[in-house]
């Protein structure tokens, strides 16, 4: 049997060096070798891009992105590798685990929990995208990009807005504009706090909104367009969402 | 046997000490030096003279008059014994409680009179009867007075009792818990010296979040509390936790009440330093403005990190206790100031014996 690829991601230098012990002390019972350590999700993504990884596992509490949204991102390669979530203690993350069948280590982890853990992620089927999406109560700190096999992570911080177009949606943002495939109506909702939605096909970052700009009103009723800061576009507004955009803008 | 018998009688005696203490709190004369007591008599005796001034007014246009008339009489007694239980705060709080109580009512009835009989002296008569007369009415209102702070202390003890409970309310998250054995684990076979001293620090927490944290202890013992925390933090975090402490010495000996700061520093930790990517500085100052303690604190702010439920809890558990021990002189601010987010809290300085 061919050693299983482990990355290990967390924060916590001890707690890294555990799994290490830990992987070490059941590699006679389950073959494994460690491919990689990464201090946090943004890292790991990167290793589990320029590495051949089989398992990753994963501590859920991270600062800047947290190991839930990493298996989320992980989810847009096309074969990603297993995911094994670690925690402390995240009462909501392993009621949602037991509820999705979602596997998961709690700290102080056991050496033989781990190895009942890899020997089910090496043969059992993987977490989809989703049961995470059910998992993770938090919107995304990042929208990830899959180009050419690689793997873009845009900050929605950075997003002037999202359109949809055909198959794809556009992101844009003040550099460039990324294609992801995603739903728009999903996007909506998951991140209602930070979009509101202009016209069927457009939601545009609440925080960017500068103003509004009347258009050519030949006809009969006025229309309008969003001005964002950062982008020279002008965003037509439809009618049928100009009331709600409009009370957005007086508060 | 000799041993035992010569230690149990010490036993009992220390049982019945603590047991007389414990009825000393529910039966004492309140504290004359708290804001919140004194403008409590301020406002009773004043509504008392309002109330005589309306019986003894004819017509209405004669209240302000009569209540003058007898504020000139009533103020200069009032402030005279505030005055004088302020400086016998000490005194009065050492004695039995009925013996306390009789000191109190002969204060006001020797102020009461002294300061009557000065104030006839200077109009050159002395009306013997009224001043009798104004004598007995101030120790009643005294007496009503001392009794409604006995019976309010006594409905507040339940609570004080109830603080003890709210502190372990206000406990260690879990979360720091177990990644901290975690941690510990992590260091046994390495570095079992560490492990030993982590394990320590660990068991000295939680000895502190088990005891009875009725009384209040000296701010010193509270920092060294935090200070094992920290070191526990630090193990798990790295130098991703930086902490700057500024302490005068003068603060040390304070009295506050137990578990005051460790659950602020956990917060600070868990919203401030966890979330961030680099490394953040939590900044500690304790320090003393006039007779005053003041406590800063303040952490790295993340807007993203939206778990603030409970960081409030924990603040409102400490306002609750710091209101049930200070009452109205003390006071705890909290809110983001940029880039940091920052709790004040001022109480009144108690030397620790």
């Amino acid at each position: 049997m061919t050693p299983l690829r482990v990355l290990i991601v967390d924060d916590e230098p001890p707690a890294r060096a555990r799994l290490r012990e830990l992987l070490d002390d059941c590699r006679a019972e389950v073959p494994n070798a460690i491919v990689g350590e990464a201090g946090n999700g943004i890292e790991g993504l990167d290793l589990v891009v320029s590495s051949t990884v089989d398992v990753v596992l994963a501590d859920i509490h991270m600062p800047g992105m947290s190991g839930i949204e990493f298996a989320r991102h992980i989810q847009g390669l096309e074969a990603p590798p297993a995911v094994i979530f670690v925690t402390a203690h995240d009462q909501y993350a392993v009621e949602a685990f037991e509820l999705n069948a979602v596997d998961y280590l709690l700290k102080p982890v056991r050496a033989s929990r781990v190895a009942s853990a890899l020997k089910k992620a090496a043969a059992g089927p993987r977490v989809t995208r989703e049961v995470l999406d059910r998992v993770d109560p938090l919107p995304r700190r990042f929208l990830s990009v899959n180009e050419r096999g690689r793997l873009t992570l845009v900050p929605l911080t950075d997003v002037l807005y999202l359109k949809a177009e055909l198959k794809y949606v556009t992101v844009q943002t003040g550099e460039r504009e990324y294609l992801i495939e995603e739903s728009l109506a999903r996007l909506e909702q998951e991140f209602a706090g930070l979009f509101i939605r202009i016209h069927r096909n457009c939601l545009v970052a609440r925080q960017r909104i500068r103003g509004f700009e009347r258009l050519a009103d030949d006809e009969a009723e006025a229309s309008w367009a969003v001005l964002l800061e950062g982008c020279v576009e002008k965003l037509p507004v439809s009618r049928r969402q100009w009331a709600q955009v409009k009370a957005l803008a007086r508060s | 046997m000799l041993l035992a018998g010569v230690a149990r009688p010490s036993a009992l005696a220390e049982q019945k000490e603590s047991s007389i203490r414990q009825n000393d709190r529910t039966n004492a004369l309140p504290d004359f030096r708290n804001l919140g007591i004194v403008a409590r008599i301020l406002l009773v005796v004043n509504a008392a003279a309002l109330a005589a001034a309306l019986v003894r007014a004819q017509r209405a246009a004669e209240i302000d008059a009569r209540f003058f008339e007898i504020a000139f009489w009533v103020e200069p007694a009032l402030f005279a014994i505030l005055a004088a239980l302020y400086a016998a705060r000490g005194a009065l709080a050492r004695l039995r409680y009925a013996a306390g109580f009789a000191c109190a009512l002969a204060i006001v009835a020797v102020l009461t009179g002294a300061m009557s009989a000065v104030q006839s002296l200077l109009g050159r008569t002395i009306d013997w009867a009224g001043l009798l007369h104004g004598v007995v009415l101030a120790v009643a209102l005294a007496a009503v007075l001392l009794e409604y702070f006995r019976v309010r202390n006594r409905a507040f003890s339940p609570a004080l009792a109830e603080a003890r409970l709210q502190a372990l309310q206000a406990r260690i998250r879990p979360h720091f818990l177990f990644n901290s054995l975690n941690a510990v684990l992590a260091i046994i076979r390495g570095d079992p010296k560490r492990a030993e001293r982590a394990l320590e620090d660990l068991a000295d927490l939680f000895r502190s979040l088990l005891a009875d944290n009725r009384q209040l202890i000296a701010m010193r013992e509270e920092i060294s509390l935090c200070r094992q925390y920290l070191n526990l933090e630090h193990l798990r975090l790295g130098e991703r936790l930086q902490v700057q402490w500024t302490v005068d010495p003068g603060a040390e000996d304070a009295l506050v009440p137990p578990m005051l700061l460790q659950p602020l520093v956990e917060n600070a930790v868990y919203h401030g330093i966890e979330p961030g990517l680099a490394a953040g500085t939590i900044e500690i100052r304790i320090g003393m403005e006039g007779d005053r303690v003041v406590v800063g604190l303040s952490n790295p702010y993340h807007a993203e990190h939206q778990h603030r439920q409970g960081n409030r809890m924990a603040l409102a558990n400490i306002r609750e206790r710091l209101q049930l021990h200070f009452d109205v002189e003390a006071k705890l601010d909290a809110g983001v100031d940029g880039e940091r987010y920052r709790i004040d809290m001022v109480m009144p300085y108690r030397r620790a014996p």
